[in-house]
């Protein structure tokens, strides 16, 4: 009579343990085989980081721009109208409900130039823009230096320049009483605005206030564009209402966008790219994962005698293909790890160096170790099988 | 009773001196091919605990398959094995591993020692499939590296050490679970003259403590020194020096 077999036993640490063996007396190989996983996942967390730092840095903007201003303009083109506005629309927008903030803006034909001496016609691409004083709290910009116009000033020939009007006229301190030669007078430089992002157009104009224009540069104040500022939450009902409030006659004439929408259209954009990356990043780890398969088929090859000698030892075909697999898998995880890293330290040392804040998004981190230890598993399910499929006495006659 | 037995292996059938531990009747292995290959042929054997046996033959002689049959490594295509009182016909695969794990060692020509483990550890190893824990298995590896002449080599990569050196890590893994056999195929092949010697000594007072032994070998001269011969021809038992009488070799 006979007792029941106790059955082989390989405790994890010992499964882990066996694991590791490979790697260790296999360094180089392992180090290689293992950078295929780092460059693939680092790939990944890399994009996804500078595709999150890059957005987050977007929606502080939009957040500080505001999503709830309107811009309203007159259509142009064949068919479409004059291309103005009726005189009386600024003040018909104000009048709508959740309007909190509006401000028009007209283009004059006046030219500016640094002084009375440039030729005519050098104008550096410089507009002069007739606007209201309550235009830079509407659109929420800033002044570099200097002020902005104001009613009390409204009426005396002083300008404020945009940013990069400034620039190519050669003012570089709205403060410093800078004059310059707009219309065919000298005006006072009082201020210089800060870049406007929801209108790159401003940048590069000369804004003087509706008085001033109608006085020294003759014009008659029809307004091109108008900005609105509304409650949030009425932003839609304001829009569907605005072409028939400011052109009862013609709304069709009236085109309203919304200028945070091509921010958001750029976000899109970077989106789609973001997404090309991304399938390249996964396909980097497809490779990466062929690698690990290949130098586990071959490290099944080269190591017929050790399987011998473990299945001699009591090992099962499982003890067997948990080992290889326990190596593939361990394999995946460092390069997972160390991809991570990586693209975790890539991510940060460029969004540092473009000013933007560091967001490496969980989903990046957790995916990507998801991923690595999934390449891990089906690298190495195919030589842990073949592993364990090798016949003792075959793999003892090895050498 | 063997030595890892004491903590966690309850269930190890002892083996007591003089008892049956390997019995073979009517065992043949033919590998299927054009034509068949009949590896051995009618084989019956029985070797009892405490026995220190030399299977004998020349190449092509069928040593290996009988130690692979016996070793579980293979299966009988006729008759029937049983080790340690197990009958090996009733047992899966598992219950193979099960049997090799606990009641029988096994020493290669080869060696099979792991690179970059220590000898202790290739020691320890012999004991990595009985579930018995890696701070005891190291415990048990050191007297049994002493056993066998090696505690100044314990930390020593056991790659790396002399021909001799290696083959006695090989002999203290077998030895480590003290299993009811342990099969040696061809221990003294790989090493030069005076470390076969010393590993015929380490076989033979292993033996004289009680281990049974069953050493394979194509060297007559280190056969004769054994109490028991069996040889081999062509897959047949031919002599048996325990029973006496030599077989007619049909």
């Amino acid at each position: 009579m006979t007792t029941p077999l106790v059955p082989s036993r390989l405790t994890p640490a010992d499964m882990m343990r066996a694991s590791l063996i490979g790697l260790r007396t296999r360094r180089l190989r392992s180090f290689l085989s293992g950078l295929g996983i780092v460059i693939g996942i680092a790939a990944m967390v890399g994009v996804l980081g500078l595709s999150e730092s890059s957005k987050s840095d977007l929606l502080a903007q939009l957040d500080q721009l505001g999503t709830n201003m309107l811009r309203i303009e007159a259509g142009s083109g064949i068919g479409i109208g004059s291309g103005e506005l009726p005189k009386e629309s600024t003040s018909m927008v104000s009048r709508i409900g959740p309007v909190e903030q509006v401000a028009s803006i007209s283009q004059t034909s006046a030219s500016v130039y640094r002084t009375d001496l440039v030729p005519e016609g050098q104008t550096g691409g410089i507009t002069v823009k007739a606007v209201d004083t309550s235009l830079l709290a509407t659109l929420q910009g800033r002044m570099q230096s200097g002020v902005f116009l104001d009613v009390a000033a409204s009426d005396l020939p002083v300008v404020v320049l945009g940013s990069v009007a400034a620039d190519r006229l050669g003012v570089t301190d709205g403060a410093a009483g800078a004059i310059i030669w707009l219309g065919e007078e000298w005006f006072s430089v009082v201020g210089i605005m800060e870049t406007l992002d929801l209108s790159p157009d401003l940048d590069r104009a000369a804004l003087v206030s509706y008085p001033a224009a109608e006085t020294y540069l003759d014009h008659d104040g029809v307004p091109s564009t108008i900005y609105a500022r509304t409650e949030p939450e009425d932003i839609d009902v304001v829009r569907s209402v605005l072409p028939a409030t400011v052109n009862p006659e013609n709304p069709d004439e009236v085109e309203v966008t919304r200028p945070s929408d091509a921010l958001e259209a750029r976000e899109a954009a970077d989106q789609a790219f973001t997404n090309l990356l991304l399938g390249l990043g996964a396909v980097a780890l497809l490779v990466g994962g062929v690698g690990i398969a290949n130098v586990m088929v071959i490290s099944v090859l080269e190591r017929r005698g050790e399987i011998g000698l473990r299945r001699a030892l009591g090992a099962t075909r499982r003890h067997i293909a948990i080992q290889f697999l326990g190596e593939s898998l361990l394999l995946a995880t460092v390069g997972g790890i160390g991809g991570v890293a990586l693209g975790a330290a890539v991510t940060a040392l460029y969004a540092w160096s473009r000013g933007w804040g560091i967001l490496i998004p969980t989903i990046a981190i957790v995916g990507g170790m998801v991923a690595a230890v999934a390449i891990g598993v089906v690298a190495g399910l195919y030589p842990a099988m073949r592993a364990a499929r090798v016949s003792p006495t075959d793999a003892l006659r090895t050498l | 009773m063997n030595q890892a037995s004491s903590g966690s292996t309850d269930a190890i059938r002892p083996t007591g001196h003089g008892s049956s531990v390997l019995s073979l009747s009517g065992v043949s292995k033919t590998y299927q091919g054009t034509p068949p290959v009949h590896a051995i042929t009618e084989i019956d054997l029985d070797i009892k605990a405490g026995e220190l046996v030399a299977i004998v033959g020349p190449s092509g002689s069928g040593k290996s398959t009988l130690l692979h049959v016996v070793g579980t490594l293979d299966r009988a295509t006729e008759g029937t094995v049983a080790v340690a009182g197990y009958d090996v016909d009733q047992l899966n695969d598992q219950e193979l591993s099960s049997l090799r794990a606990r009641h029988i060692g096994f020493v290669f020509q080869q060696f099979f020692l792991l690179a970059g483990q220590t000898a202790l550890d290739n020691v320890a190893d012999g004991l990595l499939y009985t579930g018995v824990a890696l701070g005891e298995r190291r415990m048990l590896a050191e007297v049994t590296l002493s056993q066998v002449g090696l505690a100044h080599r314990m930390d020593h990569e056991a790659t790396k050490l002399s021909g001799g050196e290696r083959q006695r890590v090989a002999i203290a893994r077998a030895l480590i679970g003290s299993p009811d056999i342990i099969l040696a195929d061809e221990p003294t092949g790989n090493v030069d003259s005076k470390s076969g010697e010393a590993i015929v000594r380490l076989i033979e007072d292993l033996n004289a403590r009680g281990t049974t032994i069953v050493v394979i070998t194509h060297d007559r001269e280190i056969a004769a020194r054994f109490p028991r011969r069996v040889s081999l021809l062509d897959g047949r038992i031919v002599e048996d020096t325990l029973t006496g009488e030599p077989k007619a070799v049909q």
